[in-house]
């Protein structure tokens, strides 16, 4: 399809319409980063509250899992960023394949945070009053598990949302409709899936490593 | 002038020396923001009568500002902002540093009322009694939502959060009352959460403390009558007619499971019968449990209590029922109240809370 | 007609001419209403949704001061009266204040106003509406179950421990903050993009760059709030304590991060009133503004320094000295921008050409009122004078002040002003005088009271109160029956102009706005010809007998 075909009524050309498309997303993203600032803000002044309690708790997450999901997310990162390039050069099917592994790895890491967390719910690691473990000695243990499941279920719900919106870019790069003409939808969808992305790796160490 | 600004200006009297202080900075504060508005508003008629519109295709010049107005525009009244922040700054720092002789109160605050006590005794409900002329420090707290311990006439306010202790500080000037009102909404009953701060001469104080502390009857200051005799109070007969006629042989008062059902937290307490059904403890049930035991009993316990019917005289029967109404675990106690009685996590002290 | 700015236009026809294909009637049908994607019809939706908002609001005001006739009960319970604030002010604020004056004019007028043909994205614009109208719709639904009585700050752990409806109205703030994310989202792009040639970033109507930085507050603060709410309604329904002290949380977090986006929200609310007085002061005084750069970047500095005072409405809550210092020292600057725009507006006047209009009238009030109760407001940061004031009708009647005196003047200015363009027609000028006048004496009578309450101690959100109160709220409610009435007035007038008003033309005002430059009601695509901005807006200095008034009134 030509490339003017996709430039709406209001904007001048497609440049001008790609450059807004791009701004907009950025400030997207910076809203998202606010929303999880509220959380990481909240466990920040806790953790320096109960920092013996907190520790405690985190070493009762399972590292190994955690550094696994890290690497899976990771990966998935440099998936979309392929899928994005290779569909800017008019290989749809190619992205398109490179999309879907992006959504196995995503899925890979919610199946594994699903496993973490039926161990956590088994094991009395629960948030605020359905907490049961008596593994915290020190005070901290079910706050701790609160901010985790919060952080950690808010973190899942925009993977599931960019798993959608990685879905129907797949679909649409494999019936062609990207090329080097027009391919900012899966730039888009890449940069959302970064920031899904880096606010893991600013959990993880948070959560599991310190 | 300062009565005449206070009353202009509605503000209660000036129960402490920081009263009117504060109340000096805010007739300043209020006298420059009328006139400012009101020089605002006269440029305003003054342009709007002088520059009217005498066409509709007249032509305006373009005026640019000079740097010299934006320079008095900007530095005018940032001057007197920062002069107002520097003269009620050092006074709200004031107002967190207590003096090291000042006498403490310990402030509970809960859902609805106030209470108050005294290191070393005695504590109350309602009625903060202070001498006049000493500093009192108050370290206060809340028992389960944020209340706000509030008294106008001293220009004093502090929340009360639950978790953390609080304190301010004030001065009376002079014996007086004044009143108390809780300034952070709390619920149904935020508007009739109110108490007195009583500001008593320094003499008066003293042999009222004393005399409060020798006293073993929890609720004597609450009383309005003065001279009233503690021994006489309904509560400190029903407990010694109940010692008397023996019920302490099945009966605890301090939630140890006896024969029979403890009396701690006993009234209006939802009890299940044995027969499945529950009931509200109040003095309808404890009266009947008095006179025909059998009729309806715990779930858990023997129907061993003997009647009292007949034995024990209406009056006497009331004044058992008003003991074991007193009879709470946040009851007032003649001892020095021992702070919150929620259920912290483990190990989580909030005296130690810094913020 | 779009007559171009740069070059002298020919005559005016002599009577005005009411365009005959405009937004409102090119397409017709409730779909093409429901499902459009122009801006200036989402404006007009937005009107009509924030006005019933307001309606309501202002119901449950008039029900507060009913109540608050006698010290004692007069016609609810407590637990009534305490919903019954709580919602006034989750109405007014949410509902209706955020996002009227952006959402109505900054929709209808933003891409006019820098030569666009419609927002940045304009399917993101209609979603914005819906996410406001299924907000309001979840609030509704929570207070028609009895809604919450926490008040509208939500305080913990009183809000997570009570036993009224809370979390609809915390899910129905949720979801109206997305709709103003991507509102903020929306405006930010089109005056980055979206500008036609000629228009640069110094020569954009003041209009856009008040309402550029609001949406710079909007993506930014919203967030916050939105986890903040997320977090209480979790407690509140799941007892995951962040807040609870029972289980090791802290009630003064929630105070911080609830205030961190509320204290911008009022900028979010103020700047577009700015927006509006800036460019309702130019045309009425038919000159160019004094010290537009002041003006400009000031919108800019409320933003940025907004951001850093939000601690200024925690001075008794327990926090450190040193917090209390920092922002009530913080506080004092951000007042300053103010007082610049002020200074501003009023030198406008100077050597200009003032005509007493409705629009002007409410300049008039709007000034007064942002003088007073902004200069409350910097009272309140002395710190030591707040200590008095915190939780009193002090507070009450300067935030009314500032919203009502300040805002709702401005919004009032700014239907007057562009509702010859909205609409094509003109509204009676002798009643909108008339009710301007009740307007103003009502609202003193209504709030200069409360700062009396506050200072002799009324404490606020009182169902009950000692006697010694009751002259003052006596006088407060009278007054809130006489603005009450002049809205009522407002609204009638303005109802039977869209259908017998005199017709407008283009320009009644003689406004060198650049939304002036084109027809009234304007064509869908805004502009029959592609408008030429070669001179800044509201630049008076020479006499353009075609850009002059259509229609004298």
């Amino acid at each position: 399809m030509q490339p003017e075909a996709y430039v709406a009524h209001h904007f001048p050309n497609l440049r001008q319409q790609e450059h807004a498309a791009r701004l907009g997303m950025w400030l997207f993203l910076a809203t998202e980063i606010l929303l999880f600032s509220g959380l990481f803000t909240g466990y920040s002044v806790y953790r320096f509250l109960y920092s013996e309690g907190f520790e405690q708790a985190s070493r009762l997450l399972n590292t190994t899992l955690g550094t696994v999901n890290t690497l899976v997310l990771i990966t998935s990162s440099l998936t979309v960023a392929m899928a994005h390039h290779f569909s800017h050069q008019g290989r749809g099917k190619t992205a398109a394949v490179l999309l879907f592994v992006t959504l196995l790895f995503a899925a890979a890491f919610l199946v594994i945070k699903g496993f973490e967390w039926t161990s956590d719910f088994h094991e009395g690691l629960l948030p605020g009053r359905f907490f049961t473990s008596t593994e915290v000695s020190a005070t901290g243990g079910p706050m701790f598990f609160t901010l985790y499941f919060l952080m950690t279920g808010l973190h899942g719900i925009h993977v599931i949302v960019g798993m959608v919106v990685l879905c129907v870019l797949m679909i649409q790069c494999w019936i062609g409709k990207y090329d080097h003409g027009y391919a900012t939808p899966v730039e888009l969808g890449g940069m959302y899936w970064h920031l899904v992305d880096l606010v893991w790796i600013f959990l993880y160490p948070l959560l599991y490593l310190i | 002038m300062n009565e005449f600004m206070r009353k202009l200006l509605f503000l209660p009297e000036e129960g402490s020396a920081y009263a009117a202080e504060v109340d000096r900075l805010h007739f300043f504060v209020i006298t420059v923001t009328m006139i400012s508005a009101t020089m605002v508003a006269l440029a305003t008629l003054y342009f709007f009568v002088k520059y009217k519109r005498k066409s509709e295709t007249q032509a305006t010049p373009r005026v640019e500002p000079k740097a010299i107005h934006e320079i008095l525009f900007i530095g005018v009244p940032l001057g007197f902002f920062l002069l107002w922040f520097a003269i009620g700054f050092p006074l709200f720092v004031k107002l967190q540093n207590p003096p090291k002789d000042a006498m403490d109160v310990y402030v509970q605050a809960k859902k609805w009322m106030w209470k108050f006590s005294y290191p070393g005794g005695p504590n109350g409900t309602d009625v903060l009694r202070v001498p006049a002329g000493r500093p009192v420090r108050l370290l206060i707290t809340s028992r389960d939502v944020i209340h706000s311990f509030f008294v106008p006439d001293l220009r004093l306010k502090q929340d009360a959060v639950p978790g953390r202790y609080a304190q301010t500080w004030f001065t009376a000037s002079r014996p007086g009352r004044h009143q108390v009102l809780c300034a952070e909404y709390c619920g149904i009953g935020h508007s009739a959460m109110l108490a007195e701060v009583v500001a008593m001469d320094p003499v008066s104080f003293d042999a009222w403390l004393a005399e409060a502390r020798r006293s073993s009857v929890p609720s004597a200051q609450d009383w309005p009558g003065e001279g009233a005799d503690p021994r006489a109070t309904l509560p400190e007969q029903g407990r010694r007619l109940a010692a008397e006629y023996g019920c302490f042989k099945c009966h605890t008062v301090d939630g140890t499971r006896h024969i029979g059902p403890t009396w701690l937290d006993l009234y209006r307490k939802s009890e299940k019968l044995e027969d499945g059904s529950t009931v509200i403890a109040d003095e309808a049930y404890l009266t009947e449990s008095i006179m025909d035991p059998a009729a309806r009993i715990v779930a858990g316990y023997q129907n061993n209590m003997p009647t009292f019917q007949g034995r024990i005289p209406a009056p006497e029967i009331a004044a058992i029922v008003e003991f074991i109404k007193t009879l709470r675990t946040d009851a007032v106690h003649p001892e020095p109240s021992k702070g919150p009685v929620y259920v912290p996590v483990t190990g989580y002290d909030p005296t130690r809370a810094s913020r | 007609m779009s007559p171009s700015l740069a070059t002298t236009p020919p005559a005016p026809p002599a009577e005005p001419v009411y365009n005959p294909r405009n937004y409102l009637n090119a397409e017709a049908g409730i779909a093409s209403w429901l499902l459009t994607r122009d801006h200036k019809r989402i404006g007009i939706m937005y009107f009509v949704g924030t006005t019933m908002a307001f309606a309501l609001g202002g119901l449950f005001a008039m029900l507060i001061r009913i109540e608050l006739l006698t010290p004692g009960p007069t016609i609810m319970s407590a637990m009534s009266y305490n919903r019954m604030f709580t919602l006034h002010g989750v109405v007014m604020i949410f509902i209706f204040m955020i996002p009227a004056i952006p959402g109505i004019f900054g929709n209808f007028l933003l891409p006019i106003m820098v030569g666009a043909r419609d927002v940045a994205f304009p399917k993101l614009n209609l979603l914005s509406f819906y996410l406001w109208a299924a907000g309001a719709i979840i609030a509704l639904y929570g207070m028609i179950h009895g809604g919450a009585d926490t008040g509208w700050t939500f305080y913990t752990p009183y809000s997570t421990t009570t036993v009224t409806k809370v979390v609809p109205i915390l899910l129905g703030a949720f979801v109206i903050g997305f709709s103003s994310i991507l509102t903020g989202l929306n405006f930010i792009v089109t005056t980055h993009t979206l500008r036609a040639p000629g228009i640069s970033w110094m020569k954009m109507p003041l209009f856009v760059w008040s309402i550029y930085a609001t949406s710079v507050i909007q993506i930014l603060a919203t967030p916050v709030l939105g986890i903040t709410l997320l977090l209480v309604a979790f407690e509140h329904a799941f007892g995951w304590g962040v807040f609870d002290p029972a289980l090791g949380g802290d009630p003064i977090l929630f105070q911080h991060m609830f205030w961190f986006y509320s204290h911008p929200a009022v900028y979010i609310m103020v700047l577009p009133a700015m927006a509006v007085i800036s460019e309702v002061i130019q045309a009425a005084a038919r000159k160019n503004i004094f010290g537009y750069r002041a003006v400009a970047f000031s919108s800019l500095g409320i933003a940025f320094v907004g951001f850093f005072t939000w601690g200024h409405h925690m001075f008794t809550s327990g926090q450190s000295t040193l917090d209390a210092g920092v922002f009530g020292v913080l506080s004092m600057f951000v007042g300053i921008f103010t007082a610049i725009k002020v200074f501003n507006w009023t030198a406008t006047l100077y050597k200009g050409a003032v005509r007493f209009t409705t629009p002007f009238a409410y300049f008039l009030g709007f000034m007064f009122f942002l003088v007073f109760g902004g200069m409350t407001g910097i009272a309140l940061a002395t710190v030591s004078l707040d200590v008095h004031w915190q939780d009193t009708y002090f507070v009450v009647a300067h935030f009314h002040f500032i919203m009502v005196g300040g805002v709702i003047m401005a919004w009032l200015a700014a239907i007057h002003y562009w509702w010859p363009k909205m609409f094509g027609r003109l509204y009676s000028e002798g009643w909108g005088l008339v009710s301007a006048v009740l307007i103003i004496l009502g609202f003193n009578a209504t709030f200069i009271p409360q700062f009396l309450l506050g200072n002799s101690g009324m404490p606020r959100r009182y169902y009950s109160y000692p006697e010694r109160f009751w002259p003052l709220n006596v006088a407060s409610t009278a007054g809130a029956s006489l603005l009450a009435f002049g809205f009522a007035i407002i609204a009638i007038y303005l109802a039977i102009s869209l259908k017998w008003g005199k017709v407008a033309g283009p320009n009644p005002w003689g406004s060198r706005g650049y939304e002036w430059g084109t027809l009234s009601p304007p064509p869908p695509e805004n502009f029959l010809e592609q408008p030429v901005f070669d001179r800044p807006p509201h630049d008076y200095s020479e006499e353009l007998p075609g850009m002059e008034v259509t229609h004298a009134t």
